[in-house]
């Protein structure tokens, strides 16, 4: 079944027919109402009339993740906060997050494609959905949740956490769609094997997995131990949340609800459009988006464009898996961490730069992260109980702010690794 | 007296104390006493020396974090209730201890190394109480 065939199936004329009309439309609204952006297209000579069709998109500024955090917290929106019905954030460094807002049409959209690509992925109205991603300030819960209401289907908004219940209620409820993390996925198996419950006792079906990045070989392990279908789903908080893009019944690439977010892919380097189907940066213009509608937006997430039409049907442009990101972002169970983050916390604690090394592992099926610090004559007190202190304070601190669990370890000056006087930052174990 | 203690910070890894003990035999520099104070991945080691400057530039050009702290030393009788007599006015007076460690000289002796949270207030109070201590013709050099 599709959703919405008319979108979802139009040829590549109609579908850059409402792309044009859409882009067209938006960065007028953007011109008039965001100052901060107006300001980059005057630098780059533009008026809003310059943009005719989907040809003239790369001629426009891109927008970053920094511009958000500069316009802490609203300064992005176009559109009085009274048009503004809810808020999402993701985590950021030292305590800014990204927000971003919603007018009650954006939620409307965002169901719609949320809607779209549970149907992508075998989802109907007769299912019940267990949605495990974490309600909150994070889009993930939420995001589903509304699509999931808008398909028809059965929504048990269990939230992120308590393994045993969630499985518990899958028994109970009959649950037939799990959402949630991929590696949450895995480890539900592995407690369900301590529950002595197999999956031929639930009617699970399939499940929708993303907010972080994971291999064909997890997939098989999933799909193995859950009795599934594992589909992929991608989205980011600033274009819309989840919903973004997912992959049909085929697995064979995320289609992208192109009609409210066109992709480019870029060259992270010299920030030029590559040629279809080359690797580089995807890049998202929101152009149906009221609250915080974003031009060329650098998602930092490095993947490829498929435009073949795919065997389900559907000629939605399809994105291959993330091949890794353009910066040095670590996703640790669905949450963005960022190294400076780390940095500036050990930095509030000390007057000096401090010399750590993030270790990120996954150990059974959760991600782990350790914290190496070294103890500088600044941080090192004779007595254990102080060092004991400075090691809770610090995984206080980051745990508090990043909202993930650290393991912190204090080692000896000069037993981190240095390569041409810098420091490694992070150590990556994960097989992707 | 007080004495310059000098505290290094280690790793729980084979061969660390080894490091230190190496690079003090290497320099000359003799320890008169250590301890080792440990958590679960890393300790403290605490050690008296003749030298405590030299060991600690030493230590540094060798990137250890290390600490010059300030202890008691008291020599006791080596017998039975000596200790317990002078912490009995340690704890009388109030004065808390961050940690202590100790070993025979000889038959007649032994030392008893204090880290006290308030090192004058207890060199005030073991001055002050100095009779109750010397009572029975036991000897106790502070």
């Amino acid at each position: 079944m599709i959703w919405n065939e008319t979108i979802e199936c139009a040829t590549r004329d109609e579908m850059k027919g409402i792309q044009s009309a859409r882009l067209i439309e938006t960065v007028q609204r953007i011109y008039h109402n965001v100052p901060g952006y107006r300001n980059k297209m005057q630098k780059a000579g533009l008026v809003p009339t310059d943009i005719k069709s989907l040809d003239d998109l790369s001629k426009l500024p891109f927008t970053t993740k920094e511009d958000l955090r500069e316009h802490y917290p609203f300064g992005m929106f176009t559109v009085p906060m009274s048009e503004i019905v809810r808020v999402h954030a993701s985590s950021g460094t030292t305590g800014r997050p990204t927000v971003v807002g919603y007018t009650r049409k954006d939620l409307n959209t965002w169901a719609e494609v949320v809607t779209r690509t549970l149907v992508m992925a075998g989802v109907h109205r007769h299912d019940v959905v267990q949605v495990a991603y974490g309600y909150g300030l994070f889009t993930g819960g939420l995001g589903i949740h509304y699509g999931t209401e808008n398909l028809g289907a059965t929504v048990i908004p269990i939230s992120g956490g308590n393994t045993q219940k969630q499985i518990q209620l899958m028994q109970d409820f009959g649950t037939t769609v799990i959402a949630c993390t991929p590696s949450y996925a895995l480890h539900l198996a592995e407690v369900m094997v301590d529950m002595g419950i197999s999956p031929e006792d639930l009617q699970l079906k399939t499940g929708i997995f993303g907010a972080e990045p994971w291999s064909e070989n997890m997939r098989k392990e999933i799909e193995g131990k859950l009795k599934l279908r594992a589909i992929d789903i991608y989205g980011l908080s600033e274009v819309i949340g989840p919903g973004v893009s997912c992959e049909c019944e085929c697995q064979a690439g995320m289609h992208i609800n192109e009609d409210h977010f066109i992709p480019e892919i870029i060259d992270p380097e010299t920030l030029q459009p590559l040629a279809r189907g080359e690797l580089g940066e995807l890049v998202f213009s929101t152009v149906t988006k009221e609250g915080i509608p974003l031009l060329r937006y650098r998602t930092r997430d490095l993947t490829r464009l498929i435009y073949d039409k795919c065997d389900c049907g559907r000629t939605l442009v399809r994105m291959e898996k993330c091949r890794g990101r353009s910066d040095d972002m670590l996703i640790i169970r669905g949450v963005n961490v960022f190294p400076s983050q780390i940095e500036s916390i050990l930095l509030e604690m000390s007057e000096t730069e401090p010399h750590y090394l993030l270790i990120v592992d996954r150990e059974g099926n959760l991600d782990t992260l350790r914290l190496l610090v070294e103890v500088q004559e600044q941080f090192f007190s004779d007595e254990i109980k102080m060092l004991e202190a400075l090691r809770k304070k610090i995984t206080g601190n980051i745990q508090s702010t990043l909202g993930v669990s650290v393991d912190v370890r204090l080692v000896e000056p000069r037993t981190i690794e240095r390569t041409a006087g810098k420091a490694k930052r992070v150590i990556d174990n994960r097989k992707l | 007296m007080i004495t310059k203690q000098v505290s290094v910070f280690l790793e729980n890894k084979s061969g660390r104390l080894n490091e230190v003990t190496r690079i003090m035999g290497e320099a000359g520099i003799n320890i008169s006493a250590f301890s080792i104070a440990d958590s679960s991945d890393f300790g403290v080691l605490r050690m008296i020396v003749p030298d405590p400057d030299k060991a600690v530039t030493i230590l540094r050009e060798h990137l250890f974090s290390v600490q010059i702290t300030p202890v008691i030393i008291i020599t006791s009788p080596n017998k039975p209730g000596s200790l317990s007599r002078l912490l009995n006015i340690l704890s009388e007076d109030g004065i808390f201890i961050e940690y202590i460690y100790a070993f025979s000289m000889n038959e007649n002796s032994a030392v008893i190394v204090i880290r006290p949270s308030d090192i004058n207030r207890c060199l005030r109070a073991l001055e002050e109480r100095r009779e109750e201590l010397h009572s029975q013709n036991d000897q106790y050099i502070i």
